[in-house]
């Protein structure tokens, strides 16, 4: 039966192009890179339009940064993926490994997570995460409350079509724009739902 | 053949449940709210791209492109899904998907699938179905949580319950939501906090979970869903068993393809740079998110739409909403008065087609919800030509009808006047006559059967002379 669906709903296609009509080739005028400024003022600007807290460090200072934050949060137990760098795991800070995986109730309970990211978008103010290295599965990035996210300076590109080409499209991509929103409520956005409800971000410059 | 349930059962045709929904006050002040707000916001977001238009010409044409060899690039996905370790269903109609995933979630042992917001799952009375099988369906998308709360409908393609307000959505909660806080207020802050904590055990527990799709990839057998609350990623993360119901129309060739479509379609819904949340997947990641992946593609009507030369065009729609936004009439009547999961001008051009009935009256009164007025083109991604599919509607609408109705007499009766210059000009003396029941310009009121026309229209009121006749007299 589940075999002649397939046939059936395959030669119901095949009879519904009998006219053959023949599409016009695909116009790629549109802008594959754009002349945005600075690149990393963008980015950061746009991130912080979507609440998102923002800070831009130098890279000698950033275990220092992620020290500082953790603490002024008060955050006490902290997820972390695997082959997160070892000098970021702040000394004063209990640090759970996904090795062997944590619990989803270990997640859910912890005060937030760490991580890396593949890729930044200056023009949307969007991060992207592909599981490499630095950011385990997508379960630790969804369930804590808070996250933190450290972007290089050269993992920044201005536009959509120049992340996409940057990205393995067969690896769990999550791509995050802000901490989590709705506008579900008189077509007003309005944060925290159901993901990270706080989105704090360390972009390190050269 | 089941009837296909894009419809509901029960909806008078567009003319009668307009004339109701207009007496609401409230939802009328609703929408206005809510469609003036993105209408501005979408303004802001389109206009800050310098290339909107070479975007939405590439959008079209890769559809297009998909439209026209839909059987190889399915095929072509069911091999690339399959090789990275999903499984491929195919269903005909609403029923067999239906049958389907409720197969599959047996299978998986749960009594309860926690659900991700999607059309195609809404279109085909999904929910219903688990039911009657034994199988809880959760919504967990804020907007779908409120209809499903409220035992309502879904008015709007992205924001299924923009037809209430904060305080009606605060009463349904109050009211409904189990554990709902005593002093929970009308702030929207705290509505969304309400529906984290309800759903919060819900999604740690879940064993299955169904999703639709935004898009799919068919080089790569990647799987794309846009969202903004965290609740799809969710749903995609954490049960063992994902189940992703997604029309046949919804391909992009390759990878590359999505570069137009997430540029087009946050800056169209919801007027955002980008959505918070976009999930891409391709088949099953060993030790991340589900094991197991069911792929079902729906047809429902599909082909049947894409038989149609003119009204295929509509197969591109990306669900995103914008030609609801602008459209005069729908921001009138709301989306109930359309009687189906796709109002507005996409759902007055989709929702008959889907149906394969234009005999049905209700479905057959849809293409005739509209002004023409163009705005839904004009905001369309994929330049969809909503008022030329909407006019070739009419027609076959027209050429349906058995019976010769007392348009067609109408309009016989006029080619024969039209046909003879005596004739005409008789009639026109004889038209200058509704000057006698006119009042302030205008003609409100015609006896039967021209009250059949004056009933939602009003008419200019003639001249007293006819060009010709003015012609003759000065000129003859």
């Amino acid at each position: 039966m589940a075999s002649s669906a397939r046939t059936e709903v395959l030669r119901r296609i095949k009879s519904a192009l009998r006219d053959n009509p023949q599409p016009a080739p695909i116009p790629r005028d549109y802008d594959v890179s754009r002349d945005l400024g600075d690149l990393i003022d963008v980015f950061a600007e746009r991130v912080a339009d979507y609440r998102a807290i923002v800070h831009r460090v130098r890279a000698e200072r950033l275990t220092v940064w992620i020290d500082g934050l953790l603490e002024a949060r008060g955050a006490r137990r902290m997820i972390a993926p695997t082959d997160l760098p070892e000098d970021w795991l702040s000394p004063d800070v209990e640090w759970q490994q996904d090795s062997p995986p944590l619990s989803i109730d270990a997640m859910d309970s912890s005060d937030g997570v760490l991580t890396a990211c593949a890729v930044g978008i200056a023009e949307t103010g969007t991060i992207v995460l592909d599981a490499g290295v630095g950011q385990g599965r997508r379960a630790l990035t969804l369930l804590p409350d808070y996250h933190l996210c450290v972007v290089r300076a050269e993992q920044v590109v201005g536009t959509v079509p120049e992340a996409l080409a940057r990205l393995d499209p067969v690896r769990p991509l999550t791509f995050i724009s802000g901490p989590s929103a709705t506008s579900d409520i008189e077509l007003d956005r309005v944060e925290g739902v159901h993901g990270p409800r706080t989105l704090e971000v360390i972009i390190v410059d050269q | 053949m089941a009837r296909n349930p894009v419809t509901w059962l029960g909806t008078p045709a567009f003319p009668v449940a307009a004339k109701k929904a207009l007496t609401d006050t409230q939802l009328r002040r609703n929408l206005r709210k809510a469609t003036t707000t993105i209408r501005g916001k979408r303004a802001l977001a389109v206009g800050e791209l310098p290339d909107w238009e070479d975007l939405r010409r590439a959008g079209e044409a890769i559809k297009n492109e998909v439209l026209s060899n839909l059987d190889s690039y399915l095929e072509r996905l069911e091999q690339s899904v399959t090789a990275r370790g999903g499984i491929v269903h195919w269903a005909r109609d609403a029923a067999e998907a239906n049958e389907i995933v409720l197969r599959l979630a047996k299978a998986a042992g749960a009594d309860e699938v926690v659900k991700i917001k999607s059309m195609a799952t809404a279109e085909i009375g999904l929910n219903e179905a688990l039911e009657a099988g034994g199988v809880t369906a959760i919504e967990t998308d804020l907007a779908e949580l409120i209809v499903q709360l409220g035992k309502d409908r879904p008015s709007h393609i992205l924001v299924p319950a923009i037809h209430r307000n904060r305080s009606e959505i605060k009463e349904i909660f109050r009211r409904e939501m189990p554990g709902a806080p005593d002093d929970l207020t009308d702030e929207p802050r705290e509505l969304a906090e309400a529906a984290r904590a309800h759903l919060r055990r819900k999604f740690l527990t879940a064993k299955v979970a169904v999703s639709g799709a935004n898009f799919a990839v068919a080089d790569t057998g990647s799987v794309v869903v846009v969202e903004s609350e965290g609740n799809g990623r969710m749903c995609l993360t954490l049960p063992q068993t994902l189940i992703t119901v997604m029309g046949i129309e919804k391909l992009v060739p390759s990878w590359r393809d999505l570069e137009v479509f997430l540029q087009l379609l946050p800056r169209s819904s919801t007027a955002e740079r980008m959505n918070p949340y976009t999930s891409v997947w391709t088949g099953v990641t060993p030790g991340d998110g589900p094991q197991e992946f069911h792929l079902v593609l729906l047809d429902n009507g599909r082909t049947a739409t894409l038989a149609d030369e003119v009204g295929r065009a509509a197969l591109r729609c990306i669900r995103c909403s914008a030609c609801l936004n602008v459209c005069p009439v729908y921001e009138r009547t709301g989306g109930g008065a359309y009687g189906s999961v796709y109002p507005g001008p996409i759902g007055a051009i989709l929702t008959p087609q889907l149906m394969e009935n234009l005999q049905d009256k209700q479905t057959a009164s849809l293409p005739f919800a509209s002004s023409l007025c163009g705005a839904c083109f004009d905001a369309c991604p994929v330049r969809i030509d909503i008022p030329k599919i909407l006019v070739h509607l009419r027609g076959k609408v027209v050429s349906a009808k058995r019976k010769r109705g007392p348009e067609a007499v109408a309009m016989s009766a006029l080619a024969w006047v039209m046909r003879d210059p005596k004739r005409f000009a008789a009639a026109q003396r004889a038209g200058s006559l509704g000057r006698f029941v006119a009042k302030g310009g205008r003609i409100g009121r015609l006896p039967w059967p021209g009250s059949k026309w004056t009933d939602s229209r009003d008419l200019p009121v003639p001249p007293a002379e006819s060009f010709r006749a003015w012609w003759r007299r000065t000129r003859g």
